[in-house]
């Protein structure tokens, strides 16, 4: 299978702080590859980096072979790439139909038929159409900023924890949702939740203190319980 | 034309500029028309700023600058060449190109700051805009400034009051379209999380730029009418105190909405005018600007949304939460 993104020895600061400190990976096209570590560890943060919101002082990004690491957050994102931040970053004065619509890129029967089928993956973003994005609930938030990545033909999203601070039962909405995007796209998931990150992650990279220091399947870490307690903490 | 109607405000606008247009007919007062009419022009500029602050989110304090030029560029024409239409005519051209210019170069140079750096630097432009006039006496005439002739379309009062209406009417509903536009969408988009619009992929610089042309280009055009209705231009329009009274009603009126700085201009316009008169009753009142002061303070405790946001905020928290089901068809349909 080919890789759609690499990262190689990537170092980030963000002010004074050396945040990453040799974050290497790899990310195979079509696949959903799982970013996990501790609190602090620096998943966010390599998330952001391949974004360019916090650019790489050292190192390199590549997307399908192209050096992205000095290129404007904007221009990542028009080589397809879509970024569902831990925040969700939803405008909130905004409707939940201009927050869609400032995320399509180019209206054609495509991004409709995506549109259609995420509103009937998320009935209630079809509810609160007209109303603004601030009065949604923090699931809905989350459901509306996928939709905004997804409603795109991203061949990369990027999901930064979108099970952080949800109720079990918008978690299992919010993990359907990414099973079935990952027929479609290739995805690099952060996740704290590790029985989501299992079921939804084909392989893993674990981050501590600013570097990847394991790496494989999925199924290796779902049996390997030493590995887990010690950079994971759970067993 | 059939969607003007559908909105329920737009009737109500209609009718307020209806009201406005017949006012001149009903109410034969001289110093009302006049009033009136700096109402208009300072609702313009108004309108103008709302498009950075609330619109976009940038608080400018170079705003004077572009009001400036348009003052500047219409009474230069006006003093050295013959007044005639066609001369302002063309200076509204000028004018329209040395704002969109001057706020492409200022906004390029500016605003890749962080906001309160971009505050300072705008404040520095518009402090050279001000030297320039002071010390270019040749044509300026420096801090005295000079008077000018206008066309004979413009003597008449009535007819200015009019022209000073359809202007600001003019320059909300085209606002109005922007702003509702995709392109107005982004600039929200961009006042509320610039980082999160960038990762969207638009380039926050590019729609920061449009958005003070567009804003520098509308200033410029208050800027012509406010010197047209004095026939004086002097240094005074490039001095701080027309960006902060863009800013206040801007502030008082409710950011974002563009009808608030309408509503903001005619409080600030109208108690300028009240409290000025209040000299006559007591002394205390020529002070006036204390109580000025005193306004400004109270508003921003009490209506920090300003007044049509608070307006907006409390038919929102009155109305019930009825679900609208739509289809994602209306993904292509225009905003009402």
């Amino acid at each position: 299978m080919s890789t759609l993104l690499k990262l190689d020895q990537i170092q980030t600061f963000i002010g004074q702080y050396h945040i990453l400190q040799g974050v290497s990976f790899e990310v195979p096209k079509g696949e959903v590859t799982v970013l996990l570590g501790r609190n602090g560890a620096g998943k966010t943060t390599t998330l952001r980096t391949i974004m360019g919101l916090n650019p790489a002082a050292k190192g390199s990004v590549l997307l399908k072979g192209e050096e992205i690491k000095s290129l404007p957050t904007y221009t990542i994102a028009n080589k397809g790439i879509g970024y569902v931040p831990e925040d969700q970053g939803i405008f909130a004065d905004l409707t939940v139909e201009e927050n869609i619509k400032v995320a399509v890129k180019k209206e054609n029967d495509e991004t409709r038929q995506r549109l259609d089928w995420i509103l009937n993956l998320f009935p209630d973003l079809k509810k609160f159409w007209n109303k603004p994005g601030g009065l949604l609930s923090g699931g809905q938030k989350q459901m509306l900023s996928i939709a905004r990545a997804y409603v795109n033909d991203n061949e990369l999203l990027l999901i930064d924890e979108p099970s952080k601070g949800l109720a079990p039962i918008v978690v299992e909405k919010v993990m359907e949702s990414i099973l079935q995007m990952k027929e479609k796209t290739t995805i690099i998931l952060v996740e704290q939740n590790f029985m989501m990150a299992s079921t939804i992650g084909d392989s893993f990279y674990i981050i501590d203190d600013g570097r990847t220091v394991s790496n494989g399947s999925m199924n290796i870490l779902r049996e390997d319980e030493e590995m887990r307690r010690k950079y994971l903490g759970i067993a | 034309m059939t969607r003007i109607f559908t909105d329920r405000m737009n009737i109500i606008y209609l009718l307020v500029a209806a009201f406005l247009a017949v006012f001149p007919f009903i109410y034969d007062s001289r110093s009302m028309l006049i009033l009136f009419s700096q109402v208009f022009i300072f609702a313009v500029l108004a309108m103008s700023y709302d498009i950075l602050l609330g619109y976009t989110g940038i608080v400018s304090f170079g705003h004077a600058m572009f009001f400036g030029i348009g003052a500047y560029t219409v009474g230069i024409f006006m003093k050295r060449f013959e007044p005639e239409t066609s001369y302002f005519l063309l200076a509204v051209l000028v004018t329209i190109f040395l704002t969109a210019v001057v706020s492409y170069f200022v906004g390029l140079l500016t605003l890749r700051l962080k906001s309160h750096y971009y505050a300072m630097l705008t404040m520095a432009f518009a402090g050279l805009f001000l030297v320039l006039a002071e010390k270019w006496r040749t044509v300026t005439y420096g801090n005295d400034g000079f008077t000018f002739r206008v066309p004979d379309f413009l003597k008449d009062r009535t007819d200015f009051y009019l022209l000073c209406l359809g202007s600001m009417v003019i320059v909300f509903m085209l606002l109005k379209r922007f702003t509702n536009s995709p392109l107005g969408k982004v600039l929200q988009a961009i006042r509320e999380n610039e980082q999160r619009t960038e990762s969207l992929g638009y380039s926050v610089l590019q729609y920061k730029v449009i958005a003070s042309i567009v804003s520098g280009v509308i200033a410029g055009i208050a800027g012509i009418l406010y010197a047209v209705s004095l026939r004086f231009v002097n240094t005074s329009v490039f001095t701080m105190d027309i960006t902060l009274d863009a800013l206040l009603m801007t502030i008082i009126g409710g950011v974002g909405t563009l009808v608030g700085a309408i509503i903001g201009a005619g409080i600030i316009e109208f108690s300028h005018h009240w409290l000025t008169e209040l000299a006559k009753v007591h002394w205390i009142f020529e002070r006036w600007i204390i109580f000025f002061g005193i306004i400004y303070i109270l508003a921003v405790m009490f209506f920090p949304m300003g007044i049509v946001g608070s307006i907006k905020k409390w038919k929102f928290s009155r109305k019930k939460k009825v679900p609208a089901p739509v289809h994602s068809d209306t993904i292509n349909q225009g905003k009402s």
